[in-house]
């Protein structure tokens, strides 16, 4: 009984991660293939990424997302650290409910409503479109989404140590530099990862609030695609992936040593 | 207006002791709840205002392209007359044509199939997930999370190759000879549900998992040593207490797919009617921004519901966490 139990749940973990996985694979794969027929295999080649180099297009597109995607991403690591700890640390304030929902609104509103919104936004104060109208609007979701990371951080944080630093004469802005930013540092880091990838992925709303001369990565690739699918678009994809893949790993490398140093640390100080 | 609510109805509950650095604290503890919040009612609640106004405007030829523009040259009379100009002609246009009718039907059929579809596909892989070794559990979370790290566009994209009548899914089903004609994937709903499932499928897996593992599964083996049978257990201990996570699961899946437009996009063709994708034609291709804000409003109205539902389910886990 238990055996056949686990066997189903082995299987279903498997086949899921197939399905996730699969067509990734096969994108990578193809983007090897010698044949510029996307879906018939004429042996390896690596030509594909010659001639994404070649693409000045694209390359410029690539730049203009790597551009926003930082900036947009320190600007929105700060506000959505600020916005988690006013939500963890003030539990009353005048407007705290429209306030919430403002933080988690943003997770599941559909791209098209809040794309649409910003672009009516821009154009009613007379603002121009183009770069700094897409990082605007990429700080603005993108942070609702580090307030989250940070947030479910924050809520299993043993606010003791933090008031013990106090008791000890320490201010409150070094309570928070030596006690608080330390502990929560791992989450601001994913946190803003996580909005960076947001950027380096959002198709819909930098369509609506870009402007001349800010093409994002996203929106070249998508208008190619929609004109036929190329080997060149799958090398780019495949470069992408790499490069968000690394990041992921090495993050999760250094989490983890982190991680087993604290704990030995840990175990260090308990001897003694 | 919402600014100044906010301004003076600060008060931190850390109980500011009033010492030297009182003052300067007081500030920035308004500072911390101030900024986001700003930020926020500027770039987030007042678009959404903007957006109501101008579905209330009609359309002009000129830029922008609608009427009235309240503009601060007019003063105070001007503003109550260009008040009087705003219409819900554009919502009785919506309701008038069967087209838009049928698009935010067909949204939320294609919507709730694909969210009933991602829960049936995700639950077994969460509790497989929630069952597996402890060691082993970090891992598996990290493999279901990285493909959300990976472009959307791109795993959607990646699809096409996949199911188009001379992809990779025809040419495998014709080699082992289940199936002697290609099969028209591409360009129907079919494709679209796939598309859909694939890419929220973490989303339904990961609050899935964490409620199913917090889970006590001695509950389980306690049933069936009373003899209840696996598929009674299931429905009588596991999905009760999974359901938070299926609640979460299901709104981050639903919400998302009523708006999508890249999806229906690249593989539903041209005949999908999805209402993200009408929203996105009438104003990039008839430029018509007072109705695609209208467009936009009813799409909202029919989340409200939705949206409030996912954010009680996230308020009581939050409250569980602490």
């Amino acid at each position: 009984m238990n055996t056949t139990w686990s066997r189903f749940n082995i299987a279903s973990v498997v086949l899921g991660f197939a399905f996730l996985y699969l067509p990734i694979v096969l994108l990578i794969i193809f983007s090897f293939n010698e044949s510029k027929l996307v879906t018939v295999w004429a042996g390896f080649s690596t030509k594909w990424y010659g001639e994404l180099f070649r693409n000045q297009g694209l390359i410029d597109a690539a730049w203009v997302t790597a551009r926003v995607g930082f900036i947009s991403a320190s600007f929105a690591t700060v506000l959505g650290t600020l916005a988690a700890l006013a939500l963890t640390r003030y539990t009353r304030f005048r407007g705290r409910v429209l306030f919430s929902g403002m933080v988690f609104a943003p997770l599941v509103m559909p791209e098209v409503i809040t794309g649409l919104s910003l672009l009516l936004l821009f154009v009613a104060i007379g603002f121009d479109r183009g770069f700094v109208t897409v990082t605007l609007a990429h700080i603005t979701f993108s942070m609702c989404f580090v307030a989250v990371v940070v947030q479910s951080r924050l809520i299993t944080f043993d606010r003791s140590l933090e008031e013990a630093a106090m008791d000890l004469g320490a201010t409150p802005v070094k309570t928070f530099f030596a006690i608080t930013l330390p502990v929560i540092l791992p989450a601001i880091i994913s946190g803003w990862m996580l909005a960076f990838t947001l950027s380096l992925d959002d198709l819909v709303i930098a369509s609506f609030t870009s402007g001349p001369g800010a093409t994002t990565l996203p929106m070249k690739i998508y208008s190619q695609v929609r004109l036929g699918v190329t080997p060149e678009i799958n090398a780019a994809c495949t470069l992408l992936i790499a490069v968000v893949a690394t990041g992921v790993l090495v993050a999760s490398i250094v989490n983890k040593s982190r991680e087993v140093q604290r704990q030995r640390d840990e175990q260090a100080a308990q001897r003694n | 207006m919402a600014q100044s609510s906010v301004s003076d109805g600060i008060g931190s509950d850390s109980a500011a002791a009033p010492t030297a650095g009182g003052i300067g604290r007081a500030i920035g503890n308004r500072l911390v709840i101030l900024v986001p919040y700003l930020w926020l009612v500027v770039f987030f609640l007042v678009p959404f205002l903007i957006v109501f106004k101008i579905s209330l405007s009609t359309t002009a030829i000129a830029m922008p392209p609608y009427l009235p523009v309240f503009g601060l040259e007019d003063g105070i009379s001007g503003f109550f007359a260009n008040l009087g100009e705003l219409t819900l002609d554009n919502y009785l246009w919506l309701t008038g044509d069967a087209l838009y009718f049928n698009a935010y039907v067909s949204s939320i059929v294609i919507a709730a199939v694909s969210t009933v579809l991602t829960l049936a596909i995700g639950f077994p892989i969460a509790y497989g997930m929630a069952r597996a070794p402890t060691s082993l559990r970090p891992t598996l979370l990290m493999l279901v999370i990285l493909p959300f790290w990976t472009s959307f566009l791109i795993r959607v994209y990646a699809w096409i190759g996949i199911l188009k009548p001379e992809g990779l899914l025809n040419q495998f089903l014709m080699w082992t000879g289940i199936i002697d004609e290609p099969l028209l994937i591409l360009n129907t709903h079919t494709a679209i549900y796939i598309g859909i499932v694939y890419s929220y499928l973490p989303f339904m897996v990961l609050p899935l998992y964490s409620a199913l593992e917090k889970m006590d599964y001695s509950l389980i083996e306690a049933a069936q040593d009373l003899g209840c049978p696996p598929i009674s257990a299931f429905w009588k201990i596991t999905f009760p207490l999974a359901l938070p996570g299926v609640v979460a699961g299901s709104m981050l899946v639903f919400i998302p797919a009523m708006g999508e437009f890249v999806i229906p996009d690249l593989l539903g063709g041209s005949q999908t009617l999805m209402i993200g994708k009408t929203l996105w034609n009438e104003f990039f291709n008839n430029r018509d921004w007072p109705v695609s804000s209208a467009v936009a409003v009813i799409l909202l109205l029919l989340l409200v519901v939705p949206i409030m539902l996912f954010q009680q389910a996230q308020a009581r886990a939050q409250e569980k966490g602490r």
